[in-house]
């Protein structure tokens, strides 16, 4: 369960440029369920997920993960939370380029100090099972829209979190592609996994498998379905 | 222990194929960073090894030498002054040298030529060195023709090759007997070139040496300390003026490489972006760059001390010789014996690759301190 009270986000505070993204929000996330958070662009949906996944901090108000306050901790413990219990599908994927879809879908394990045969092992298996095990050794830019989306995915699967967030994950995946999308969500949320989607797509708010949306417009919550 | 080694293995691996992913970038960079420690290395190696050499050359060599003058310019010397000087007290021995160049057309060398101390050898026999064995391509048993002074052709012997610690004396050496040498140069039965002068008590070395000129004021006292001075001085000023010349490719060196390093481009910020939003930590991020910077300024640092070694000791230096070694008088070519002061070596590991890698830290560092929800955007 994750609990955000009277959270604010401003972007560069007691500048002429200040910013309110998000206005004393309050929101309750229930595990195992999927989550939408839907809103047009510049709605804030993207810095609210930020501040979920222990990004970034809110200017004011407290933020729990399963009742333990996070707000306060220092960058390591948000590092390590961040680690363990988040996995992230961007809206631009952010893969790195030059390297294989298998070396990028590694690199959150890296800094754990896990023997790279066993990592590759665990990776080729999820490989497997997102059906592009023979993309694995492809580098990243020659890959599709939608096989960047799986790796993104399988990178985000990799340390085996809790909670699944993501970024308008079908913005730049057509009709098919998304849908596709949406089938592998099922499987995550049947593996009882927490799964928050920032989106404005109606592929994804209006999917049966949607245990709530929550109606997101400049920086406050406006109501929920 | 194990975890810590594989998160080290893990890095590491990332490091290196990021700085694969950069390869022209990087190949340049070593290219450069490898050439000036090279030109850095090979000067110092150079300086150090010739400077030991001739400090080794001169622990043989006579406490005190005397020389006539006549006009300022050195002259054939009395060896009725041997008698003069075993007069001063503390004197322990005075003997008469012979020595002198000679000029040879075949090579275009100059040979330095030496009656052998205790004239072991038999007339029309000679001890060639190294360097001269090399330039003439004779070995013992073969003869080698001199043109004496009044054009007669003298031929005469190689009895042997003489293998010596140290090259730069024994390269263009030859020893003749007393007879040969003064037939080829016409040298007077009653003169010899210099007179080797031994002290007892090495203190009284500088007393001994005003006496001998106030006895004798046509004299010059050479002292080997005083040698040893010039030595080090003239060597320690040729790698002065090397490395002055070189500063200027070593500042653009060092421009290029703190803009490199210092710099972060906007593609390695979003790496470090990516690499935070998924779950590295800010050491994390250090650690790979500090690996970063260790694998650019060794492997060049490395490489650079290497080739250094290589060229100054079985190239002889042929890139900065003619700099670092001066005129003529050190042909025939020698070759150094490797003496390397690990002290320098040091020295410049730590004035070339604690600072790069220090440098690519620091701006790692203030990015990877960013929160890392700037890629989201």
């Amino acid at each position: 369960m994750i609990e955000l009270v009277n959270v604010r986000k401003v972007f560069n505070m007691r500048r002429p440029n200040e910013f309110v993204a998000i206005h004393g929000l309050s929101l309750l996330i229930h595990s195992h369920q999927v989550t939408v958070i839907k809103g047009p662009s510049g709605s804030g949906k993207t810095t609210l997920l930020s501040l979920i996944g222990c990004m970034s901090r809110p200017t004011s108000g407290r933020i729990m993960l399963s009742d333990r306050e996070i707000t306060s901790l220092p960058e390591r413990f948000l590092t390590e939370i961040r680690r363990k219990t988040f996995g992230f599908i961007f809206q631009h994927f952010n893969l790195i380029k030059g390297m294989t879809a298998l070396e990028n879908v590694m690199l959150p394990a890296y800094p754990l100090g896990e023997r790279q045969a066993s990592l590759k092992t665990r990776a080729r298996e999820l490989f497997n099972l997102f059906g592009i095990a023979e993309k694995a050794e492809s580098k990243v830019e020659w890959l599709s829209g939608g096989e960047a989306q799986r790796v993104t995915m399988i990178r985000a699967l990799m340390n085996n979190p809790a909670v699944i967030i993501a970024d308008e994950p079908t913005a730049h995946l057509d009709t098919k592609l998304s849908r596709e999308f949406m089938e592998i969500v099922r499987g995550l949320k049947e593996e009882r996994k927490t799964v928050i989607i920032a989106s404005h797509d109606p592929l994804v708010y209006e999917s049966d498998l949607v245990d709530r949306t929550v109606n997101f417009r400049d920086g406050s919550i406006e109501e929920e379905a | 222990m194990r975890s810590w080694i594989e998160r080290q293995r893990n890095i590491i691996d990332f490091t290196l194929c990021s700085l694969l992913r950069r390869k022209g970038k990087n190949v340049l960079l070593m290219l450069v960073y490898t050439l000036v420690v090279f030109v850095l290395a090979s000067v110092m190696f150079f300086t150090h090894a010739i400077r030991k050499e001739a400090s080794m050359v001169l622990k043989e060599a006579p406490e005190m030498v005397v020389q006539r003058l006549v006009a300022g310019r050195h002259e054939l010397i009395p060896l009725s002054y041997i008698d003069e000087i075993k007069q001063i007290r503390g004197v322990s021995f005075v003997k008469g040298r012979l020595w002198g160049y000679y000029y040879d057309p075949v090579t275009g060398a100059n040979y330095t030529l030496i009656v052998a101390a205790d004239d072991q050898l038999s007339p029309g026999r000679i001890t060639v060195g190294q360097g001269v064995s090399r330039a003439r391509l004779v070995v013992e048993g073969d003869t080698m023709e001199f043109r004496a002074h009044d054009g007669a052709i003298i031929e005469l012997e190689i009895g042997k090759t003489i293998s010596s610690e140290s090259e730069l004396i024994s390269s263009d050496l030859i020893l003749i007997s007393d007879d040969d040498f003064r037939r080829l140069f016409g040298t007077p039965r009653s003169c010899a070139t210099d007179i080797v002068v031994g002290v007892r008590n090495p203190k009284e070395i500088p007393t001994v040496a005003l006496k001998i000129a106030q006895l004798l004021p046509d004299t010059r006292q050479i002292l080997r300390d005083e040698i040893s001075r010039t030595y080090d001085a003239v060597f320690n000023w040729r790698g002065g003026i090397m490395i002055l010349i070189f500063s200027g490719a070593l500042l653009a060196f060092i421009i290029f490489a703190w803009d490199k390093a210092s710099g972060l481009g906007p593609e390695e910020r979003r790496e470090i972006g990516i690499l935070k939003a998924i779950g590295w930590e800010t050491s994390d991020v250090i650690l790979m760059k500090l690996w970063e910077g260790m694998i650019v300024s060794l492997s060049s640092f490395s490489l650079a001390v290497i080739l250094a070694y290589l060229h100054v000791f079985f190239f002889s230096a042929r890139v900065f010789a003619p700099v670092l070694k001066g005129w003529a008088v050190l042909y025939p070519e020698f070759k150094l014996v490797p003496f390397v002061d690990a002290s320098q070596v040091v020295a410049l590991f730590f004035l070339s690759v604690v600072p790069y890698t220090v440098a690519t830290i620091i701006p790692a560092w203030r990015a990877a301190t960013v929160d890392p929800d700037s890629i989201m955007r």
